[in-house]
């Protein structure tokens, strides 16, 4: 017990496959995430990142198996993984247009309903995203690409996940920006949150994540210590093999 | 930035949503004291901003499409006329039961039906309605078919009627009232955040723990309570009933009214059940030319305002910004 929790595995994915149709999107698939740890899921467009994300959610039919922290992650009921502590941040963020940033932080708490517990999440995000907080009132579609991406990152966090998915954080936006929102990520780690960081673009998240995992056609190529990436080439060759 | 600019374009913003809401309330009052046929209209109006708004809190609030919710008022009408005018209910008492079966009604078929999307699903509830006609035409021991019922008691509560037509008038515009005040209690409640966001991104809304399809299912539910409601009050006010009444011409209308008037506003099925129960009555001068002259009304109102009535305050403040 004692020396296992140290190291105890927040999430364990074994053998898990999506398929569309007669596509095969992903090929069965292993990798585990411990406590407190970033990894990153690497690889070209097209490789099975976003389908990976979304079968560990259970947003798609999916074959194999999730576990989080020793518990079966339940398939094809993402709000049932939500409830467990899985929150996905989708690629294009998935924020609610329509409704003000206020409502949309709202629903992220959506099966929260200790009124004191909320609002010191509410505060807790407000803080981390101040930018946020001067934009309450605003409908989220009116906010800046980067402010929508903190936007829906703020949300995740508004339900309090033990382990957080961000599918592409970067797209679309400034390298300020994305240097901005992958700190703010550091520090939510450092604070002891379990995050898998999907990236096509590998030098940003090599800095931040402890391990990584290249996909590549469906299936994980390789896992990556970052610390022994030296350079560019190596990476490429990971990629191009 | 131009602060100053934005803040006085609101201000102008709201006066323009003062004048709509200022025309239809002129409207309404002189209505009521020239009394008439354009009463009648009034009746009408009231009657669908109640069914609208029930329509648009399945259609725009959660985002869904359904061409089927005359079933639902069907199901109301055909209950409240036929307990009160074949077995001499209390008019409430069979409005209640109306709104149960009608309830029980959108819960069983809803339950298979809402796992349908856009088209498909806009199929399977266009069947809904044609098969509720169908029984309405058929089921002859009830509903007396093409013939329909008459004589169907007015409004009123216990020993209290409602008969003349501005009392039926008042008593509607409560109704109607009350439905558009519980849209907007629904929608700014943790129950609408639902309906929107499952409008907005149902992977999305499922990602952070909303069960989509039963917040789908419950709005479907609710619509379906206001159309059944709407349906009773058809009946109650007109003392007639027949198929026809709540035909495929029902889902036209009532679409009209609810693109005219703002889809996903709170008031935009008032302003579009106004706005096109009046429309044919103001074009009556143009006899023959009348459907032509009301149907490019409509083009016209849904290209210069695609969002509808409700949305020109809006329009409105954006032309001041960008004349300012």
């Amino acid at each position: 017990m004692s020396a296992s929790s140290t190291h105890s595995r927040i999430l364990e994915v074994e053998g898990l496959s999506a398929s569309y149709g007669h596509v095969e999107a992903l090929r069965p698939v292993n990798l585990h995430v411990e406590e407190g740890e970033l990894i990153a899921v690497l690889g070209p467009n097209g490789a099975g990142k976003s389908t990976l994300m979304n079968a560990i959610m259970g947003l798609v039919p999916t074959q194999g198996r999730v576990t989080f922290r020793g518990r079966d992650v339940p398939r094809r009921a993402p709000a049932a993984a939500a409830a467990l502590g899985i929150v996905l941040v989708p690629e294009g963020r998935g924020i609610f247009a329509p409704m003000t940033v206020a409502e949309n932080l709202e629903l992220g708490a959506y099966l929260l309903s200790d009124k004191r517990e909320y609002a010191r999440r509410y505060e807790r995000v407000l803080s981390l995203f101040p930018r946020l907080k001067e934009r309450l009132t605003q409908t989220a579609g009116s906010l800046s690409g980067g402010e929508q991406q903190m936007l829906a990152v703020g949300r995740a966090l508004m339900s309090e996940p033990k382990i957080l998915l961000l599918d592409e954080p970067s797209l679309g936006l400034a390298p300020r920006v994305i240097e901005e929102i992958l700190q703010k990520l550091g520090e939510l780690n450092r604070q002891g949150l379990s995050i898998i960081l999907v990236e096509q673009k590998a030098p940003l998240v090599l800095k931040l994540a402890r391990r990584a995992y290249l996909l590549s056609v469906g299936s994980i190529a390789a896992e990556i210590d970052p610390r022994t990436i030296k350079s560019h080439d190596e990476l490429a060759h990971y990629y191009l093999g | 930035m131009n602060l100053p600019t934005i803040i006085s374009a609101k201000g102008r913003g709201n006066l323009a949503a003062w004048l709509l809401w200022g025309l239809a309330a002129a409207f309404v009052a002189y209505t009521f004291v020239a009394g008439g046929y354009l009463i009648a209209v009034l009746h009408f109006a009231c009657i669908y901003t109640v069914f609208v708004t029930g329509l648009n809190i399945f259609m725009g609030f959660t985002g869904q499409v359904s061409f089927g919710h005359n079933a639902f008022a069907a199901i109301g009408g055909y209950t409240s006329a036929v307990l009160t005018a074949t077995y001499g209910w209390d008019p409430l008492t069979a409005g209640v039961l109306g709104l149960a079966g009608a309830l029980l009604c959108a819960l069983i078929i809803g339950y298979p039906v809402l796992r349908l999307r856009g088209h498909y699903l806009a199929m399977a509830t266009l069947a809904i309605g044609l098969i509720v006609y169908e029984v309405a035409v058929q089921w002859d021991s009830v509903t007396h078919g093409y013939m329909g019922i008459s004589g169907i008691p007015p409004l009123g509560i216990g020993r209290f009627t409602v008969t003349s037509d501005r009392g039926i008038l008042i008593f509607l515009m409560i109704v109607a009232g009350l439905a558009l005040l519980s849209a907007a209690g629904i929608r700014r409640s943790r129950l609408g955040r639902a309906f929107v966001a499952a409008a907005g991104s149902e992977d999305a809304a499922r990602a952070l723990g909303i069960d989509v399809a039963r917040y789908k299912l419950i709005a479907f539910m609710i619509s379906a309570a206001y159309a059944a409601i709407a349906g009773s009050l058809f009946v109650h006010a007109v003392g007639f009933v027949s198929p026809e009444v709540f035909g495929l011409p029902m889902v036209v209308l009532s679409f009209t009214m609810l693109y005219v008037g703002g889809i996903g506003t709170v008031g935009g099925p008032a302003l579009g059940a106004i706005i096109i129960s009046v429309l044919p009555e103001s074009f009556r001068t143009f006899k023959d030319y009348q459907d032509l002259a009301y149907g490019a009304a409509l083009i016209v109102i849904l290209i210069y305002a695609p969002r509808g009535l409700a949305s020109l305050p809006e329009l409105w403040a954006k032309w001041r910004r960008r004349a300012a």
